[in-house]
């Protein structure tokens, strides 16, 4: 298993990084916290810590700590636009339910 | 499923915790909003892909307001009720404003802020800059998805307190919460500053719509400084307009047009000054509701004679604002444009022989002030990085001071100090005996109170006996980090002290803001309308049963007259009843209520004779 970007989202964050001046790459994890127990992280990343896994996607470095990858192993992150907005989104397939703003979920 | 954003480290927000903040610009022509969207500051368009929102509201007889490009597209067919440009009459008095004559509006003739007669009723600036800022706040929330944690909004360098507290006000009646109000060029230097990194001395060169102002400004190791601010909060884009327009009438001959020829040849004007931007000549045509025809060419030469003047009128503030900062054209390392006006391609050659230098054009000038308000906004939301913890230094743009005998200012807060800010001064009293002062805190840079912008009047009473001279009375300035300001004055030996926070004689009282934002919450009063009515209905109802269960029981207590009149209230309640008017309601209720006292108190006479009837006293008694 490993975690993954679309390539629109891959795009979307190279761009960010660039603008942004910094970065090794993007970390992605989990918090328990939220109204269905868990919930995302999605950060810059500065400095990598020895324990975390990394992934190699289209060019990219994605962190992930060793105790958040359960919860998302196997997670495609995609780059949507809906309206108005938009956005980076998860598309996990661990997840058993999550509540109606997707922000959290429970495995 | 809400699409998330890439936070700095360790910033990831908890579950529907984002705070989400924006910049708005409010222009003269032209608003827009931006935010920081994973770490870039981005202008936010609207559905058709729209970033600017052309600051115009039109209010419709059917009770319809539209904003940006739809109220555009009403201005030449219905220009009294279409307010462009509304910016210029934010905290202004009618003689405040530059070309009243020649505008279409119908202004109220009252005192304290310009107000405008509209299809809707009169609106005040504030009324008019609120649903602009209503659009924007719609606009964002859309695309942010969920609601705004706050703004900030960007005011003119020059704007005096009552032009920022108009724009607080506005922000408050369309519902966002004001995180602060931000000088325009600081803004513009935020984003200019960040994106590029460098350091040195900066000019702001804004000339927007409506509105010129220069900024000099010291960018070091991320701290950004305002050294000197100056300006005219009556020059801008339109006056070039306004100068083509009136070379169009001149050439063709026109006599006093009408307000919708006014309106289309004010718009024919514009779209030639744009077209010189990149051409060297521009056509202007146009059809007269009198039936003329307007077939002219300008050419840049003559536009840039026209306008020439108020080229030069622009570096006279400029070589001001410098020598106030005790500097000189060659120690400015770059000159940041701001504003749509700056395209003109005779106010970047003006702009760059005074300098020394091409000015710097690498952000787009209509959005650099609302991307770097976003900056601002983003950081004093909380959404802060590691690192950026620059501070931004602003300044007072006109001098704060108080009356004194024979109308002269003394200045208390000198302009161009750094805010926020506290200063102090030691007064006495003019006559023996004087027991209260009246304080009268102006704002200007001019010798003499009339000539200066009158803020707010206080008095400090309790003063005691003493001979003129003696008394001391300590007035402290003291202005917060949104430039407005509040006064103290305390009698040293008593300690008695008056206070003001400067109410501008042009902005909103509390009370008024608070009547409109009443009005805003129209479901909420029709709603207590409703149950007040509710309430009245079922009070009659039980007013008609208790009357006829009395008529059935004692109907022989009355006399055939009285027994109409009391049949006439009784049928005129059950007839206005079920409508909506509550006043009528009442009215027959009490009619009602009057025409069965008499019978009511028969038949109370009747039962007490009834209970007593056949008992001795002596029974009564025990």
């Amino acid at each position: 298993m490993a975690v993954t970007l679309t390539e629109s989202a891959a795009k979307h964050v190279s761009n960010f990084i660039a603008k942004r001046g910094k970065g090794i790459g993007i970390r992605l994890g989990v918090k328990t916290s939220g109204c269905s127990g868990m919930a995302y992280k999605l950060e810059f990343a500065d400095v990598a810590e020895p324990e975390d896994v990394v992934f190699d996607t289209h060019g990219l470095k994605v962190l992930v700590d060793p105790r958040s990858l359960p919860y998302i192993d196997g997670t495609e992150l995609d780059y949507a636009k809906e309206g108005l907005n938009e956005g980076f989104k998860f598309n996990n397939p661990n997840i058993k339910d999550q509540c109606g703003c997707g922000e959290s979920f429970t495995v | 499923m809400a699409l998330l954003q890439l936070s700095e480290p360790g910033q990831s927000a908890a579950p529907h915790e984002h705070r989400l903040a924006v910049g708005i610009d409010l222009g003269t022509t032209n608003s827009l909003v931006a935010t920081v969207r994973s770490g870039i500051s981005v202008v936010l368009s609207d559905e058709l892909g729209r970033p600017l929102l052309p600051s115009v509201v039109h209010y419709a007889a059917e009770g319809v307001v539209d904003v940006g490009y739809e109220a555009q597209a009403r201005q030449s067919i219905d220009p009294r009720n279409t307010v462009v440009s509304v910016k210029r009459f934010m905290g202004r008095g009618r003689a405040d404003i530059a070309h009243i004559e020649s505008m279409p509006y119908d202004f109220e003739d009252s005192p304290g802020m310009v107000k405008l007669r509209t299809a809707q009723g009169v609106k005040s600036p504030v009324e008019i800059s609120a649903d602009i800022l209503k659009n924007l706040r719609t606009r964002a929330e859309a695309a942010l998805g969920g609601q705004l944690t706050g703004a900030v909004i960007t005011v003119p360098a020059y704007f005096d307190d009552a032009q920022r507290q108009a724009t607080k006000d506005a922000a408050r009646l369309a519902g966002i919460n004001v995180l602060r109000l931000l000088n325009e060029p600081t803004a513009a230097a935020i984003a200019y500053g960040l994106d590029n990194g460098a350091e040195g001395i900066y000019a702001v060169y804004d000339l927007g719509g409506g509105t010129f102002d220069i900024s000099i400004l010291k960018l070091s190791k991320g701290v950004f400084q305002v050294l000197a601010t100056g300006g005219d909060s009556a020059l801008g884009g339109d006056d070039f307009d306004h100068r083509v327009f009136c070379w169009v009438i001149e050439q063709a001959k026109l006599s006093p047009v009408s307000p919708h020829d006014a309106r289309l040849l004010q718009t024919r004007a514009r779209e030639a000054k744009e077209h010189l931007t990149q051409h060297g000549e521009a056509p202007i045509t146009a059809k007269l509701s009198t039936g003329e025809f307007v077939d002219l060419t300008l050419t840049s030469e003559i536009f840039n004679e026209i306008s020439k003047t108020l080229v030069q009128k622009t570096l006279g503030p400029t070589r001001k604002a410098l020598r106030d900062a005790g500097l000189s054209p060659a120690d400015v390392k770059g000159v940041v444009m701001v504003g749509g006006a700056t395209r003109m391609p005779q106010i970047q050659k003006a702009v760059g022989e005074y300098f020394g230098q091409e000015p710097l054009n690498n952000l787009d000038p209509d959005k650099v002030v609302a991307l770097g308000a976003a900056i601002q906004a983003n950081l004093l939301a909380g959404n802060r990085a590691a690192g950026d913890d620059w501070l931004l230094l602003d300044v007072i743009p006109l001098s704060l001071g108080i009356e004194t005998m024979g109308g002269l200012t003394e200045k208390i807060i000198p302009r161009n100090s750094t805010i926020p800010v506290a200063r102090a001064q030691e007064f006495t009293t003019f006559k023996d005996g004087q027991a209260a002062m009246a304080l009268h805190v102006v704002q200007g840079e001019r010798e003499l109170v009339s000539d200066c912008r009158s803020l707010a009047r206080f008095e400090l009473r309790g003063i005691p006996p003493m001979v003129a001279g003696a008394a001391r009375i300590r007035v402290t300035f003291q202005v917060d980090a949104d430039g407005l300001l509040s006064v103290t004055a305390r009698e040293q030996t008593t300690g008695h002290e008056a206070r003001i926070e400067v109410k501008p004689s042009y902005g909103l009282t509390d009370d008024e803001v608070a009547a409109m934002l009443k009005d805003g919450f129209s479901h909420a009063s029709d709603d207590a309308f409703r149950r007040a009515l509710r309430e009245a209905q079922v009070e009659a109802q039980r007013l008609i049963e208790a009357v006829q269960s009395a008529l059935k029981e004692d109907a022989q207590l009355l006399s055939t007259l009285e027994r109409a009149h009391v049949d006439a209230c009784l049928g005129k309640l059950q007839a206005v009843m079920m409508g909506d008017n509550r006043r009528a309601i009442d009215d027959a209720m009490d009619n009602l209520n009057k025409a069965t006292a008499e019978f009511a108190a028969r038949r109370m006479n009747q039962s007490v004779q009834r209970a007593l009837a056949g008992k001795k006293v002596s029974e009564l008694e025990s």
